[in-house]
């Protein structure tokens, strides 16, 4: 699989990103915000966490509308994967490839903490690695985590299957516990938590590792 | 605009002595213009000179086959082996976090990481040790807030795991808190940058970001005491932007990359003025600044203001002149300030030119070497008063109420609002002893911890000091680290004071003492003096940062306690409670010495511990709050319960040192005894692991019920 990490003033997770795509397997290019294009053959867009353009505004506001994520929106609508963590997450919301915000966490503190996450639909190339209502315990750390959409929204991602990922103990307020959505399609995937940092034992856990091999498994079989 | 006239209270109001006045006359022959004793005032503060700490400094142990550069430079840098080396400092910003906590503590944060990227490594730690006063004064709720928040605020965007540090509450700092930051990077040995220029002619660039009226005078202020005009003195306090620190942190080290640095200096303290001071001097060169160049972000600011401006998140390098336009791309790329202000000169001068006018015409060797030097009168610290007799008391009461306690409560609440995590290689969280973060892309890690009890520093300065460095050698070994160097933040109140000076030469000498005999050298440090407020200083606080390796994964010991382990003690318990946390949370006492440490035993117990790690399946130093204290972290850590057998209060609450706490398994046990049998070192089985309970002395308490009183002192008195 060939993935794209994108790299924002103020990204700081992207290394972090790229390590998890290439323990998987993945070959990894990193991209950065000021281009236009996403390089010939890319599969995946990561979309890293961090505090892109200082999250002056709103979180993700700025880098939704920089010149590379033109490019990250034609690669979803043409039916390309897109994993955005944290602060990717947030870009996926302000570019609208994702429904609902991401606002304050309902404690106002910034959080920092493993913590459980309740796996909602194995129904997913991110997530055929897992098995649905499986608890799963993945690292946060944000300020602005609090997942909110109308319940319109809500009532629809959870029809339809898109809610990845939900808190087993809600750390920040988020909507009916949401912690990681997907697109339509599948194939956008948002999450709050972050995956790339339960990789193996010495990071206290390695359920993430699993999304990524899951992933690119599903990629190699595609 | 009109200069204002010199005079003598425009002086005083520089913080400059009548008879440091009268040097500055001697040196330039004549009245200085404003904006020259402006840059005297920075030059020669406390803060900048270390003028009345500089002749005990001197005496310290800085030196080993490990340390590639000691104290004078940004930060201190460590030999890891394999071409890499650890390059560390840690700094205090009490005197702004104080007045104003967020902004304060963010840029202490800014400015110890821009200490370490300015040297050409990646900062991959960063811990923080905070003071406050009693939880009861009206300040300390609004401080602790604003200041972790500042913290994270800084250190979570900037993109470094904060992995240890240490929150306290005393009275004494009731008007002065301290914010110690410390930060670490990695850089590789052939690829380190210093501040001394070289060469004539050479041009001196400003980085970053753009010049404004905050901060001017901070280092100033900084080497003051409080009184009740602290509300004015807001303007003194800089503000921080992470976002810009994060990019001038990748700017930098891709400028590193492309080879166009000659030498380079962050500015901090008296920003423009020290930093270029500081690369001609070291160079023996002058320097030449046009500040007509300098970015601003304000209009009509004199030379005065652009030269004590401590605006953040700026740098000044000497560029090789062939290599502009590719430096200058760089800068672009991340879309940062980049502008040749000056250059160097052959002559011994620091000239000052502003749209044509020379502001500023001085002997900028003198500006340095010439600064004051005080060898203040100090008394040693008179011995403490005996311990009277300490009552005994059930030992889960008394566990209790160390727990309940904000300065032995788990610090939960503070550690979550910082990213531990980020850049994927921590491996051991804070909460639990020091910190591990792995050399990315190896299999060696290295382990960073904060340690200080300033009580015992008050009592006996000598002892408090050895005590500090012991405490941070036993946090490395903990965790199965050898401890390579240290990093020292000496905070203490009016140096004009002898008593305080004898705390200060007393710390220092214990400091020395413990370094050298721990194989762990000075390589960096800070002092902050004028800790006071009305007269009334803080307890004295000589933080210790030290950093230890992991040569290999095999190395660490794990924090992985298990139903059925024996819990021993290794070194020997004679039950000193004079000084303890029992005596000062229960009994509101603080008579007594402080323990006495003997180096020798701690570093023959440190050996013991790495050298039999095979046995050792979880491993924590003992310190405040004795055997009881220990246990009970240990327990709660790994959510077993423990058993220890002994109801004695001075066995179970006493704080003698060169002891830790092992977790092996009962089979394994035996063959640890032996081998401390045969090294000649104390060992006692004082219990197990196992069950839902803490039992000590035939007392019991569910550990659940313990950790939820724990757990809930920070939410109670902060949220």
């Amino acid at each position: 699989m060939r993935a794209a990490v994108i790299t924002f003033p103020g990204s700081n997770c992207d290394r972090d990103l790229a390590v998890g795509l290439e323990m998987a397997g993945a070959e990894v290019t990193r991209v950065w915000h000021k281009d236009s294009t996403l390089p010939e053959g890319i599969d995946l867009v990561g979309i890293p966490g961090g505090f892109s353009y200082g999250d002056y505004l709103r979180c993700g506001a700025i880098a939704a509308n920089s010149p590379i994520c033109s490019a990250v929106k034609t690669h979803a609508e043409k039916g390309g994967y897109v994993f955005g963590v944290c602060n990717g997450f947030q870009v996926l919301t302000e570019t609208r490839l994702l429904p609902g915000a991401l606002m304050r966490n309902a404690g106002l503190k910034y959080i920092c903490k493993t913590v459980g996450l309740e796996v909602g639909t194995s129904d997913s190339d991110f997530l055929n690695n897992y098995t649905a209502g499986q608890i799963i315990q993945v690292p946060i750390a944000h300020h602005d985590g609090n997942y909110t959409a109308t319940s319109d929204e809500l009532d629809r991602l959870e029809g339809e299957g898109r809610v990845a990922f939900r808190y087993a103990d809600n750390p920040n307020g988020s909507d009916r516990d949401i912690a990681g959505i997907t697109s339509a399609n599948g194939r956008v995937l948002g999450m709050m938590p972050h995956p790339e940092r339960a990789m193996e034992d010495a990071h206290g856990s390695a359920d993430g590792a699993r999304l990524f091999a899951g992933l690119i498994g599903a990629m190699a079989t595609a | 605009m009109q200069e204002p006239a010199i005079t003598t209270d425009l002086i005083a109001s520089h913080g400059l002595k009548p008879d440091e006045y009268a040097v500055i006359l001697e040196i330039i022959g004549r009245e200085p213009t404003f904006t020259e004793l402006g840059i005297f005032s920075a030059m020669w503060n406390e803060h900048c000179s270390y003028k009345s700490s500089k002749k005990w400094l001197r005496t310290l142990p800085t030196e080993g086959p490990q340390v590639i550069c000691g104290p004078g430079e940004n930060a201190g840098i460590v030999d890891i082996g394999d071409g890499q080396a650890v390059v560390f400092k840690m700094e205090s910003h009490n005197h702004p976090s104080y007045i104003e906590p967020y902004q304060g503590a963010a840029t202490g944060v800014g400015g110890i990481l821009r200490d370490v990227f300015t040297m050409g490594a990646r900062p991959i730690a960063a811990m923080n040790s905070l003071s406050f006063g009693e939880t009861s004064h009206h300040k300390t709720r609004q401080l602790v807030n604003g200041v972790v928040e500042g913290v994270g605020g800084y250190g979570n965007c900037f993109g470094v795991p904060t992995v240890g540090g240490e929150v306290r509450f005393d009275p004494a700092y009731n008007g002065n808190c301290l914010v110690n930051a410390f930060a670490a990077g990695l850089a590789d040995t052939d690829k380190i940058f210093y501040s001394a220029a070289s060469g004539v002619g050479m041009p001196v660039v400003y980085l970053g970001a753009k010049t404004g009226r905050d901060g001017v005078g901070g280092a100033t202020m900084a080497s003051a005491e409080f009184d009740d005009t602290i509300e004015d003195k807001r303007p003194t306090v800089q503000v921080g932007d992470p976002f810009t620190e994060k990019r001038l942190m990748e700017a930098t080290l891709e400028l590193m990359q492309t080879g166009a640095v000659i030498s380079i200096q962050d500015m901090g303290a008296a920003g423009l003025t020290c930093s270029a001071v500081e690369m001609g001097d070291k160079g023996g060169l002058g320097v030449r600044l046009d500040l007509e160049r300098v970015p601003v972000r304000e209009v009509n600011m004199t030379a005065y203001e652009m030269m004590l401006s401590e605006s953040q998140e700026r740098m000044l390098m000497v560029l090789k002149p062939e290599l502009e336009a590719e430096a200058k791309a760089v800068f672009d790329k991340w879309d940062l300030d980049f502008a040749i202000v000056g250059e160097t000169i052959a002559e011994d001068r620091f000239l000052i030119v502003h749209n044509g006018d020379v502001k500023a015409d001085l002997p900028l060797s003198k500006l340095a070497s010439s600064a004051p030097e005080y060898d203040r009168p100090w008394v040693p610290t008179p011995a403490a008063e005996p311990l009277s007799d300490v009552p005994q008391i059930d030992p889960i009461d008394g566990l209790k109420a160390l727990l309940s306690s904000p300065n032995y409560a788990s610090k939960r609440w503070v550690y979550e609002q910082y990213d531990a995590q980020v850049m994927g290689d921590t491996i051991r969280i804070p909460g639990a002893g020091a910190g591990i973060v792995r050399v990315h892309g190896t299999g060696k890690a290295l382990a960073f911890t904060s340690d200080v009890t300033p009580r015992y520093v008050k009592a006996n300065p000598v002892e408090g000091g050895k005590q500090a460095v012991a405490e941070a050698y036993r946090n490395l070994t903990a965790v199965g680290a050898k401890p390579l160097a240290t990093t020292d933040n000496m905070n203490f109140g009016n140096p004009e004071k002898p008593e305080i000076m004898g705390q200060f030469v007393g710390a220092i000498q214990g400091i020395g003492e413990a370094v050298k005999a721990l194989d762990m050298p000075i390589v960096s440090g800070n002092v902050s003096l004028y800790n006071e407020t009305d007269g009334t200083g803080i307890l004295p606080t000589p933080t210790i940062g030290a950093v230890g390796l992991l040569a290999s994964e095999d190395d660490l010991i794990n924090a992985d306690v298990r139903e059925g382990h024996v819990a021993m003690v290794i070194g020997e318990t004679t039950g000193h409670l004079g000084q303890s946390a029992l005596l000062a949370e229960v009994f509101n006492r603080t008579d007594g010495d402080a323990p006495s440490v003997d180096l020798v035993a701690e570093a023959k117990h440190g050996d013991f511990i790495r050298d039999n790690r095979e046995w050792i399946k979880a491993c924590t130093d003992l310190s405040d709050g004795g055997l009881a204290l220990a246990a009970f972290e240990m327990a709660a850590c790994a959510d077993v319960g423990v058993t220890l057998d002994s109801a004695d209060t001075p066995e179970l609450f006493g704080e003698d040192q060169a002891r830790y706490l092992v977790a092996c398994n009962f089979d394994q046990a035996e063959a640890l005894m032996s081998a401390a049998g045969q090294a000649g070192i104390p060992i006692a089985f004082v219990g197990k692991f196992g069950g839902e309970d803490v039992t000590i002395g035939g007392s019991t308490a569910s550990l659940a019920e313990l950790k939820d009183t724990s757990e809930s002192v920070f939410p109670t008195l902060f949220s």
